[in-house]
């Protein structure tokens, strides 16, 4: 078994009227079965109420299934009495720092996690440290979070939740509300933290861009896994993606739209590097 | 119905020791149906130079004359200002309060003062023009998707016939169809309606396809003001700001590099196929 698994996973908002009748269920997330392995790097994509949140809440407990299972770790997150073992396994940065950010300074803020969790405070300021370095936000440590710029605040939540030594850390459109720089400062964080301490990330976007180093994709369509694959495999597919109101990386169109015309590019291309290559092989 | 900006500052917390310089010596005219792209990264002042746009602000330095008038004399009808330059904030779907969705989209006209029937009747228009469906207004604006809320939240503003339409991040946190579906409509107001359009973003990739003027803001201060051709040309500065140019710009240049010739100051997808296509065909 991976470190998130489930089976045949569904959830439904059950809407009620005034006096507390059912009015409407929406099944959010519907029938989903994925396997994923201690170390990968995944992204899931999907149109806005697509169910691609909802699942995501169900990783670290904020939700539980209606119907399926999931495990985090080996632990069904059904069990109420394990709930802080799986959100110490598992944590959550989501897409308004402002939102997620209590501390009056930066250390503090970060060592909030470590001290729910019943650490010692010795070991709590150990982690902090180790958070906010790999975090490249040490020289902050004594800042008010206020006055940082949007990728910074959202380093510092991403330190927050490390600082529990997570096995796994779910970014629920991290990016959405920053400027390119802070972007690229997040998924490179994102990035590094996989790459050097084999942390299972999942991300979830709707900038193409920011996937296309994942190891695998999970689009999602109605509440189900409309397709799954490497990036290469799921940017081939332009005209499916658009039939999800979803695109591709500009690289990946421009690359389309020259195969249409009829030049021999290859499928799957998602750098621009790649595609430089590809048009110096044939122009 | 032109907007002019003399020498405009604002400082926030003036006459403390943590006061800052939010707008320096801002001279500004935004013309009659124009369509600009306000881009910076966070915090460079672009928020702070929009809310002064429709007297939410007033600057602490300078004057913002409206068709010649300044609207922070004594005298000058702010209300009606209000109602001619619209404002639709980051996130707007979050200002939804009433039951339904026509009752909110009524609540800025009625503010306007103006009769129930006029003010029933644009709110019909609005809801029209935004391409929100007849069978939908009288559902609760909660049981919404995202990018079905925005809508509405911009129909809101819509309904007050605004001359200057101001948007703060309109297609943050949409999915790639719901963004091109927002600014198609931005697009339609501004084509059909001659409205003028001011587009605060941070994707460099919606200001290079819709805009056609470019004010990029850094500290405060304006430092380019141009087409986003010229503008984009300015690769370094703009990375050195946390900015970016689009990923069609970068494709191109790097062809540039290689040898091929190529205009590497395009920023639009179908210009640059087009461009390698005739390379394609002449070789």
């Amino acid at each position: 078994m991976g470190i998130i698994k489930t089976e045949k996973l569904s959830y439904e908002y059950i809407r009620r009227d005034d006096e507390g009748n059912v009015s409407g269920v929406t099944r959010a997330v519907d029938d989903v079965s994925i396997d994923v392995t201690q170390g990968e790097f995944i992204a899931i994509l999907g149109h806005n109420g697509s169910g691609k949140s909802t699942l995501a809440k169900h990783i670290n407990a904020i939700l539980t299934p209606s119907e399926g299972e999931i495990w985090v770790d080996g632990i069904n997150t059904a069990e109420a009495a394990r709930i802080w073992d799986v959100r110490q396994k598992a944590g959550m940065v989501f897409q308004n720092p402002d939102n997620q950010i209590i501390g009056q300074l930066v250390e503090e803020d970060v060592g909030f996690g470590p001290e729910n969790l019943g650490v010692p405070t010795d070991q709590i300021w150990e982690r902090v440290e180790e958070s906010l370095k790999l975090l490249g936000m040490l020289e902050y440590s004594k800042h008010s979070p206020n006055k940082l710029s949007g990728g910074q605040k959202q380093r510092v939540s991403i330190a927050g939740v490390l600082a529990m030594h997570p096995k796994c850390i779910i970014f629920d459109e991290p990016t959405a509300m920053l400027d390119p720089h802070g972007r690229r400062e997040v998924v490179r964080a994102a990035r590094a933290l996989n790459d050097v301490e084999k942390i299972t990330i999942v991300l979830i976007t709707h900038y193409m861009e920011e996937t296309i180093y994942a190891d695998r994709l999970f689009v999602m369509d109605h509440g189900r896994i409309a397709m799954e694959g490497t990036p290469k495999e799921i940017f081939s597919q332009v005209e499916k993606l658009e039939e999800l109101r979803l695109g591709v990386p500009q690289a990946t169109k421009v690359a389309y739209e020259l195969k249409k015309a009829g030049m021999p590019i290859p499928d799957g291309i998602l750098t621009r590097q790649e595609l430089r290559e590809a048009l110096k092989a044939c122009l | 119905m032109s907007m002019t900006l003399e020498h405009v500052n604002c400082i926030y917390s003036a006459d403390t020791n943590h006061s800052v310089h939010a707008l320096k010596d801002i001279c500004l005219t935004i013309g009659d149906g124009e369509f600009i792209g306000l881009i910076g990264h966070t915090g460079c002042g672009k928020s702070t130079l929009v809310q002064h746009l429709n007297g939410l602000i007033s600057p602490t330095d300078g004057h913002i004359y409206y068709n010649g008038e300044d609207i922070n004399a004594k005298d000058f009808n702010r209300k009606e200002l209000r109602g001619n330059v619209g404002l639709v904030f980051q996130y707007p779907e979050h200002q939804l309060f009433e039951n339904d969705v026509f009752a909110d989209v009524c609540f800025g006209p009625k503010n306007l003062g103006l009769d129930k029937k006029e003010v029933e009747l644009r709110a019909y228009e609005a809801l029209h023009s935004v391409g929100f469906p007849d069978e939908e207004f009288y559902s609760s604006p909660f049981e919404l998707s995202g990018g079905q809320k925005r809508r509405v939240a911009i129909a809101g503003v819509l309904a007050m016939k605004p001359k200057i339409l101001i948007l703060d991040e309109p297609t943050a946190g949409l999915d790639p169809q719901g963004r091109e579906d927002i600014l198609e409509l931005i697009s339609d107001l501004h084509r059909n309606e001659n409205m003028t359009i001011i587009l605060v973003s941070h994707s460099m990739d919606d200001v290079a396809d819709y805009a056609e003027r470019l004010i990029v803001m850094d500290h405060g201060s304006i430092l380019y003001d141009d087409v986003p051709q010229e503008v984009f040309k300015n690769v370094r500065e703009l990375e050195r700001m946390g900015l970016a140019v689009p990923e069609v710009t970068y494709i191109m240049r790097s062809l540039k590099r290689n040898g091929y010739e190529v205009d590497d100051t395009i920023t639009k997808i179908d210009d640059a196929v087009e461009q390698i296509l005739k390379l394609w065909s002449e070789k």
